[in-house]
């Protein structure tokens, strides 16, 4: 992993988290339940500075939990079994409006994943979907409703996803994997 | 680092140990959502092979196996008893043309598990192999043990009884040793074994430093064992070794692996206190037997990938 570019810094992460924040207002006027589900790892921080984003705007707490999707998997015994974070979500579900936040959107298996995560809990009456990074290369109907940067990658690419709160920095960038995979879904 | 099978705690170093726990802390939170299970191991078979009764190990396995999505076949023997190595390794090879992904073991003779792993391609499970071992035992009673004191590290537990027939207490030393927890073996001479110190725990005879313990492991007194004058009579053991609410602090912890002969091991008023956590390691005994199964049947696949391999990075897979 040798050359490495910087796409989004510090500020453009801030900046696109409160337009994302702003978006996710205007697409849920009226009553209805607001919630945010962050999924692990890197989802899970940025959801929650999407709660403190939305919470100001508007003015009430809204609720954030988070989603493990490792029991989930459709891979399972491809590759090492993963680290498990448990998933919690601390409140009802029946009825809310989800918003899924995850960093990178690549083939839409984490995101099919997460969703039956959510069904396990109960039955939302709408499920949306936040990403910082959207790098195409789709292999589910999977489409996202926010999106924070459109990243058209190769598949040799990586998209590296830092967030301050496991990573120490804020910051997107773009590598060359030195050995390319012949999917994407080895990467998944 | 992927184990293949779980056959005894020996083959356990700590990080694993603490990773099926941390594993199985993450399924007690999927035991408490209104649908208790998850998809991990949909189509995978489990094969519950068991020679000898048990209630708890083999229901909870079967849940285990359930909760995961995975399908289940029990087979017990059905009374008669398999004495010859020769049918079990029938029965196996039977079995295994089921193709099942798992088979977990049940038998009265030490070392059938291991046995069993080398007839099969599945990943064996040691539910207990006579007076050998019970791993999954040991694990969730460190489980249990864990979720209350937070860390092991320095801890006395005392394990009463009779510690020559049984194969919870043996893994239950090295699993605890394997913690950092401080453990002692307590009995009358005839129901310890020699040289068990060798498994690094101390051996006493009698109750009397039995306040120096944090947690009090009771084993279960096998009444049937009872004519073959280990102990001089049932009312010697109770007189010596019963723990019971004069023996026992309310701070200390009270611990059994169950079933429970009230009035023998234990005395009623300390089974049913606050302080002794045996529905807890019930309640323990369905997560970390989840925790075990998605450890050998998660694991990496048989034939590795090398170029998914290679792509991953040291630091942290990218989740799409």
């Amino acid at each position: 992993m040798l050359d490495e570019r910087v796409v989004l810094d510090e500020d453009d992460v801030r900046r696109t988290l409160v337009r994302i924040a702003h978006e996710i207002v205007e697409h849920n006027v009226g009553p209805g339940r607001l919630a945010l589900v962050g999924i692990h790892r890197r989802g899970a921080p940025l959801a929650r500075r999407l709660q403190a984003l939305l919470s100001e705007l508007l003015e009430v707490e809204v609720p954030c939990g988070a989603a493990d999707i490792s029991f989930y998997r459709d891979d399972l015994g491809r590759h090492e079994a993963p680290v498990v974070h448990a998933s919690e979500l601390g409140f009802p579900v029946d009825g809310a409006t989800l918003v899924l936040v995850d960093d990178v959107l690549f083939t839409g298996r984490t995101v099919r994943a997460a969703i039956d995560v959510l069904f396990d809990y109960g039955r939302p009456a709408r499920v949306q979907l936040a990403v910082l990074v959207d790098r195409g290369h789709r292999e589910l109907p999977i489409r996202p409703d926010y999106v924070g940067k459109n990243l058209p990658t190769a598949l040799g690419e990586r998209v590296n996803v830092r967030v301050r709160e496991i990573d120490g920095l804020d910051q997107v960038s773009i590598a060359q994997l030195e050995s390319t995979p012949e999917s994407p879904e080895a990467l998944v | 680092m992927s184990m293949r099978h779980l056959l005894s705690i020996e083959d356990l170093d700590r990080e694993q140990i603490e990773r099926i726990l941390a594993r199985a802390a993450s399924f007690a939170e999927v035991s408490g959502r209104p649908i208790k299970k998850v998809p991990t191991l949909r189509g995978r078979l489990v094969v519950n092979l068991f020679y000898e009764a048990s209630t708890r190990t083999r229901s909870s396995f079967e849940l285990a196996a359930k909760r995961l999505s995975a399908d289940v076949l029990n087979f017990a023997s059905s009374g008669s008893a398999v004495e010859k190595g020769e049918s079990l390794k029938d029965t196996v090879t039977t079995l295994s043309s089921y193709r099942p992904d798992a088979l977990v073991v049940r038998a009265p003779f030490a070392g059938a598990a291991a046995l069993v792993a080398g007839w099969t391609p599945a990943a064996v499970v040691n539910a207990g192999d006579g007076k050998h071992e019970h791993p999954t035992q040991a694990l969730l009673d460190v489980y249990t043990l864990t979720r209350r004191l937070g860390t092991l590290e320095g801890r006395s537990v005392w394990i009463v009884g009779d510690v020559l027939h049984s194969r919870v207490a043996r893994s239950g030393v090295l699993a605890l040793r394997r913690m950092g927890a401080e453990v002692t073996v307590c009995g009358p001479p005839t129901l310890i074994p020699r040289g068990i110190e060798a498994l690094g725990c101390a051996v006493r005879h009698d109750l009397s430093d039995l306040g120096e313990a944090h947690v009090v492991y009771a084993l279960r007194m096998q009444n049937e064992r009872m004519s073959e004058s280990f102990v001089p009579s049932l009312r010697e053991y109770v007189a010596h070794y019963q723990i019971n609410a004069r023996r026992l602090s309310p701070r200390q912890l009270l611990m059994h692996p169950g079933p429970v002969n009230r009035g023998v091991e234990l005395s009623s008023d300390v089974t049913d206190s606050p302080q002794a956590l045996i529905s807890e390691q019930v309640e323990a005994g369905v997560v970390v037997r989840m925790a075990v199964l998605f450890e050998l049947l998660s694991g990496a696949a048989p034939e590795p990938s090398g170029a998914a391999a290679q792509a991953r990075p040291a630091t942290e897979p990218q989740l799409a």
